[in-house]
């Protein structure tokens, strides 16, 4: 069992990593050159967040390239599928209005490095929730296609909201100690965001349901082992072998 | 990274120039280009010349767009956390350079629009290289040291081309792409000092990326009928084959330096030319590629064709965004 500033920084890593590895996947691909650079920049920030959390857990390589699905702990959001451009922007918008809240509280953390890393980490943040925002007005309030198509990326995402808020007991000591982040706090400032993007994107607020959690404690959907198993190709491939 | 002026051999016959300018423009623009000066968008300028700009400009775009395809396809397999983030820079990189040759472009009185119209039906071309796979990751390295270090070459050149906001593009992007040729090398080199499975890739990955390298200069100038007036228009500061020759003499030595053999047997240093001779070029390679023979290039053009449609109902959708906002704003 790994301490808890350890865990706390495996799930902090995660986050940014598993999702930097998605977006990595739209290069080349985008709808136009202007977006493809700009997902490629959120993937830039989101590995370099990923590196330095990871280096707080241990060797960072050694995390991302050698562990196995049970071991990772980030939240199911990110690591769902990229789907359309919709379903893409739909998992940004939910994740990094979160994580911009969750960075914004973790600059007062206890522990300089979190604190620092959040520091850096917060402005780039800022801007994806940004881009997130202004894509998901776009396509709401755009074209009927591009409204039918947002309104199923919401919902395919919708049902991973809920975890972004959980509190376990790895995590309880250290907010009592003023390490981490006690995220049941942003909830009512999330959800007034959300809200408020989707109102001036003429959508509706998704209806509540039954939510799906597990990532924390490596209970994954399907999709992670086989994200993994294309990003740590190499290194299982080769073993000891340094690049 | 750049192509050089890509046609295939159809093409190669028809006339440059058909419009009759008129002789005292053009002697005056022939002057200030003589000069040194640069011209501006707004300046009288040559049919021709616009004609050629225009195509190369273009070209140049689109190989650095369809460029970021090869390299894309390592991005979620880069070994380990340093390399990814390097190499998703060096893509952005490569897409930003199309942004901007993009716009060099539509100075000259075409869109964006028609330039991708022109990609995707197979009437303008992107540099060659592109249609080659890469197998390993020693080819992402591969690519930055010799791919980018062609670039280089022909790119520097460049940044005191006759048209401003070319020549302005270049002095960006040449920074940039020294960069990115500095880390293809690092890659190479913890390649070539790895283990031996790592070294075989690196060997490998050089022999397949040799020849395309020198490909990327373009046909040698006996055939290059456009150079001469390219050259005297100052669009080129320079032919083909000089520059291959520096690619060459600058470039042997670093394969040296780390263990790698240049996959050329008639390579010997020539002593009384203080540069290396090379073996012959096999031009009917080249040809067969920039025809749309290569390996990958149905692939190529597929993955841009498809991202376009795929993305068509998005650019729709801000398009329209944008006209509501604009008739919001019109009605307060």
């Amino acid at each position: 069992m790994t301490d808890g500033l350890t865990e706390y920084a495996l799930r902090l890593g995660d986050d940014s990593l598993i999702l930097g590895q998605r977006l990595g996947e739209w290069c080349g691909h985008a709808p136009m050159l202007e977006v493809d650079l700009s997902l490629t920049n959120v993937a830039l920030d989101l590995v370099g967040q990923a590196t330095l959390f990871l280096g707080i857990a241990g060797d960072a390589d050694k995390l991302a390239f050698h562990r196995d699905v049970l071991d990772f702990k980030n939240c199911l959001l990110v690591e769902q599928p990229n789907g359309d451009f919709a379903q893409t922007i739909a998992r940004q918008f939910l994740f990094s209005n979160w994580q911009e809240l969750l960075f914004r509280e973790l600059t007062q953390s206890r522990n300089a490095t979190l604190a620092a890393i959040a520091g850096k980490a917060v402005k780039e943040v800022a801007y994806h929730a940004r881009l997130a925002n202004e894509w998901m007005v776009r396509l709401g309030d755009g074209t009927a296609e591009s409204r039918a198509r947002i309104v199923n990326g919401l919902d395919w995402m919708w049902r991973f909201g809920d975890e972004l808020f959980d509190v376990d007991d790895v995590v309880e000591p250290l907010i009592a100690s003023g390490v981490a982040v006690d995220v049941r706090k942003l909830r009512g400032e999330w959800d007034q965001r959300i809200a408020r993007t989707l109102s001036e994107a003429t959508l509706e607020m998704p209806k509540p349901r039954r939510a799906a959690k597990g990532g924390r404690i490596g209970h994954h959907s399907e999709h992670l082992g086989h994200l993994l198993s294309e990003m740590q190709f190499l290194q299982r491939a080769y073993p000891g072998a340094t690049w | 990274m750049y192509t050089t002026e890509l046609k295939d051999k159809n093409q190669k016959s028809a006339p440059v120039t058909t419009v009759a300018e008129d002789p005292a423009k053009l002697a005056a623009f022939e002057a200030r280009v003589a000069a040194d000066d640069f011209i501006e968008p707004k300046d009288w300028m040559p049919e021709a010349y616009r004609k050629t700009l225009v195509r190369q400009i273009s070209q140049h775009a689109h190989s650095e767009v369809v460029g970021m395809l090869p390299e894309g396809n390592w991005i979620t397999r880069a070994p380990s956390l340093r390399r990814k983030a390097v190499l998703l820079a060096k893509v952005q990189d490569e897409g930003g350079h199309g942004l901007y040759l993009y716009a060099a472009a539509e100075t000259l009185g075409t869109s964006r629009d028609e330039m991708i119209e022109a990609l995707h039906t197979g009437r303008a071309k992107y540099s060659t290289i592109f249609n080659y796979p890469t197998l390993t990751w020693a080819d992402i390295g591969a690519i930055g040291w010799l791919v980018d270090g062609a670039a280089i070459m022909n790119q520097v050149p460049l940044q005191r081309t006759s048209y401003g906001p070319y020549a302005r593009a270049m002095v960006r992007i040449c920074k940039e792409e020294s960069f990115h040729q500095r880390q293809g090398y690092e890659i190479m080199m913890a390649l070539a000092g790895g283990s031996p499975e790592q070294k075989r890739m690196a060997q490998n990955a050089l022999d397949r990326w040799w020849w395309p390298s020198l490909m990327m200069f373009g046909p040698p100038d006996e055939n290059s009928p456009n150079t001469a007036q390219s050259v005297r228009w100052r669009i080129k500061r320079e032919t083909n084959d000089e520059i291959r020759q520096r690619f060459v003499d600058v470039t042997v030595p670093q394969a040296e330096a780390i263990g790698l053999k240049v996959p050329d047997p008639a390579l010997t240093w020539n002593e009384a030319r203080g540069s290396y001779d090379f073996g012959p070029i096999d031009w009917e390679e080249f040809y067969a590629v920039v025809r749309g023979e290569g390996l990958v290039a149905k692939e190529r053009m597929k993955a841009r064709v498809e991202a376009w449609e795929k993305g068509a109902w998005v650019r729709e959708a801000a398009n329209a965004h944008a006209a509501k906002r604009a008739h919001r704003a019109a009605a307060e």
